[in-house]
């Protein structure tokens, strides 16, 4: 796991940036070490977090005669596999390290060397006889890659911190990608917060060759026509998953220094530590404890751990740890957030990274490959209500939603039926399932500034989106299009980043997700809902495939998706914080120009008093506070001062 | 101050955080503006106790009474009465 940047010259007399200069904005994610490789046309740079070969795996890297070179950000887990082939060919290694199967994979097979990894990983790499660069991301967009123009140079990096340290003009909000955050919770496709800044998409190559750019997708998630396979027994299916998820654990246990795992107690992560507990005697365990049983699972994870007999490290977590570290986190996460449930997730990195792990294994994941979600069964509810929308019984399967939320909106029926019954015969909408969701975070909109207000008026968030999606999407059925949909969205633009890569790297720790695993999702994808969502029973493919290595009671638990406490973690004895109470006084939001002062006063108020109790007042004032955040971070003008300083 | 201007009001103030109570007319289906689910109809109901001393029954928590200003003010004076 590393930072990697980088410098490619695109136009007339320009010349390299300070490469130091964009390293040392990403030192959290690459404390071991720096290098650098520079070209009169290509510069690269990279700051690594030693993880495998750590004699010899310094980056860049070259191949034989030094005529293609690369940074890394992540891991090739099939490496060794991979080396073996590639030694086969002819090749000839100087490492251990799974960076080197890169440029010989390149080699070799061309472009299509990405198509031979199994890993989670940012490339660039050089071709210095065709003056060629190729910037991958891995399938999932489990680590990220940001890229630019500016000044007659392509800059990339990990992060765009490492962008506006050397081309401060970019410190610059896109409005759009403002909207979507506050519609999907993340930005989708290349769009980011950062007006002028990509995103490569997961997936995707860049390939920049003597003037020409050509951005090709070499992987995606996609499933097939209605209804799928339905030839496997369950049994068979559980069993074939069992073995891949097996492969998976085990390949992604490579390393040279210890691996964890993180353990919330719900099934995915037991499964995962049970997997890996296998193969790993003094297996070592990661937990948040927090105060509030309404999001507190200690004592399923205590009972997974002992059972286990693995050595377990929870730390509590209580509102203030995450009020507190609150503008950290946006630090990391580079884009506004609307729930805190990040911030713990970075305390637990710093847990794991000073306890000496800079490896984690975790269960993100397999709610999206497994359709674990509720709003994956609210979709399908309405979807069976919508055939026949005057009857009064099918609308009442909606009071088996969301049973964990201590205020739910299927709490009182009657307006459960009204609230879920909006669109309901909009069933041909790509966005079916999620259009309640997306509805309730757009109440954002109501605090924006009269201004912004009117620069977001033509925003159609939806629309970029549905421009995305596949030609094929409509075949697929109605859970295959939710969940398509759920990773475009939620999972690669929030979870494997704001919650993942983001806070996990702040503190020098890699996650690693096997259920991501691009063999597994391609296996899953190919069956029929049934063997995930049957009748209203989530998982069910992944609860037969771990039944025998996790305890019936972790199987059968209701499932408590991972949160955390939300506006109450900004007051202190009924006061907010006092970076909140700068943040939001009328004078800085007045100058800030984002938000309606009038009514932010009023949503503190509310959530001061503790009358916010719902989603959305939450997630208005996470996202105002992370909006002003980010806006001091990184667009005040004192952005590129500002990187420096913090790095 | 009519009830129904009050309640307008405090509708206005408290679920779109504003101070336009143009946003709103007497018939708007609260629902149907996105202002009211379940969870905002608790809020309500709160609020109608705590103001106008009347106790709002579980069965009552509904949308004939309470997805628009003309209903709830209709369902405070049926309580009232």
């Amino acid at each position: 796991m590393c930072g990697i940047a980088g410098s490619l010259i695109v136009g007339g007399q320009a010349r390299h940036p300070d490469m130091a200069r964009m390293l040392a904005t990403l030192r959290h994610r690459g404390p071991d070490g720096v290098n650098y490789f520079t070209s009169p046309l290509c510069a690269l740079a990279h700051a690594r977090l030693s993880i495998i070969d750590l004699e010899t795996g310094a980056q860049p890297m070259s191949n034989e005669d030094e005529s293609v070179w690369t940074v890394l950000n992540g891991e090739i887990f099939n490496y060794v596999e991979l080396r073996a082939e590639l030694q086969g060919q002819g090749h000839r290694f100087r490492t251990r390290s799974d960076t080197e199967v890169i440029v010989h994979a390149y080699e070799e097979y061309g472009d299509r060397f990405v198509d031979r990894l199994v890993g989670q990983f940012a490339i660039a790499l050089w071709d210095v006889r065709r003056e060629r660069l190729v910037l991958a991301r891995d399938r999932v967009g489990i680590r990220p890659l940001f890229y630019t123009k500016s000044g007659g140079r392509l800059l990339f990096a990990s992060e765009v911190k490492a962008i506006l340290a050397v081309a401060p003009e970019r410190a610059s909000l896109d409005e759009q990608g403002l909207a979507q955050t506050f519609t999907f919770w993340a930005t989708v496709g290349r769009r980011t917060l950062f007006r002028g800044v990509e995103s490569l998409p997961p997936g995707h190559l860049l390939v920049v060759e003597k003037g020409a750019e050509r951005l090709r997708e070499y992987w995606d998630w996609t499933f097939p026509a209605a209804p799928g396979r339905t030839d496997l027994s369950l049994e068979a299916a559980a069993e074939e998953l069992h073995g891949l998820l097996q492969i998976a654990v085990r390949q992604q246990l490579r390393a040279d220094v210890p691996v964890g795992t993180y353990l919330s107690g719900g099934l995915d992560s037991s499964g995962i530590t049970a997997l890996a507990r296998q193969s790993t005697a003094d297996l070592q365990t990661f937990s948040i404890v927090f105060d509030d049983p309404e999001y507190d699972e200690s004592a399923f994870q205590r009972d997974l751990a002992e059972r286990l007999a693995v050595k377990h490290c929870p730390i509590r977590c209580t509102d203030r740890d995450i009020g507190n570290v609150f503008p950290d986190l946006i630090w990391h996460t580079e884009t506004p957030v609307l729930r805190t449930a990040p911030a713990p997730l970075m305390l637990l990195s710093r847990h794991a990274h000073q306890s000496g792990f800079k490896v984690v294994l975790t269960g993100e994941g397999a709610d999206e490959v497994f359709a674990g979600y509720d709003l994956f069964k609210e979709g399908k509810i309405r979807r069976f209500w919508a055939r026949r929308p005057d009857s009064s019984w099918r609308p009442s399967l909606l009071s088996r939603l969301y049973p964990y939320l201590g205020r739910s909106p299927v709490e009182n029926r009657h307006f459960a039926r009204l609230f879920f019954g909006q669109r309901l015969d909009d069933v041909d909408s790509p966005f079916y399932a999620h259009l309640t969701r997306w509805t309730t975070t757009r109440g954002i909109f109501k605090l924006l500034s009269p201004e912004l207000k009117a620069q977001l008026a033509s925003a159609r968030p939806e629309d970029e989106l549905r421009a995305q999606l596949p030609a094929r999407f409509q075949a697929w059925s109605g859970l295959a299009r939710d969940q398509y949909i759920e990773v475009k969205t939620l999972l690669q633009g929030y979870l494997l980043s704001s919650q993942g890569d983001r806070v996990s790297l702040a503190h020098s720790v890699e996650g690693r997700v096997p259920y991501l695993d691009h063999r597994v999702i391609e296996f899953v994808n190919t069956l029929s809902p049934r063997y995930k969502l049957r009748g209203l029973r989530e998982k069910v493919l992944l609860k037969r495939a771990l039944g025998k290595l996790v305890p019936e009671t972790i199987v059968k638990r209701v499932k408590q998706p991972y949160r955390a406490p939300d506006s109450r973690s900004f007051f202190d004895a009924g006061a907010p914080l006092s970076y909140v109470e700068e943040l939001l006084s009328p004078s800085s939001l007045r100058r800030t120009g984002y938000f309606h002062a009038d009514s932010v006063a009023r949503l503190v108020e509310k959530c001061r008093s503790g009358r916010a109790l719902g989603a959305g007042d939450n997630m208005a004032f996470v996202g105002v506070i992370s909006t002003l955040l980010l806006h001091e971070h990184f667009l005040s003008g004192r952005a590129a001062h500002g990187a420096q300083v913090r790095a | 101050m009519t009830l129904r201007a009050e309640l307008r009001r405090f509708i206005v103030e408290n679920y779109l955080l504003s101070r336009d109570e143009s946003l709103l007319r007497d018939s708007d289906s609260l629902t149907a503006q996105g202002i009211l689910d379940s969870t905002g109809a608790l809020e309500l109901a709160m609020h109608l106790e705590e103001r106008y001393g009347v106790t709002v029954q579980d069965e009552e928590l509904h949308p004939d009474n309470l997805d628009s200003i003309e209903r709830i003010a209709a369902f405070i004076e049926r309580k009232r009465a």
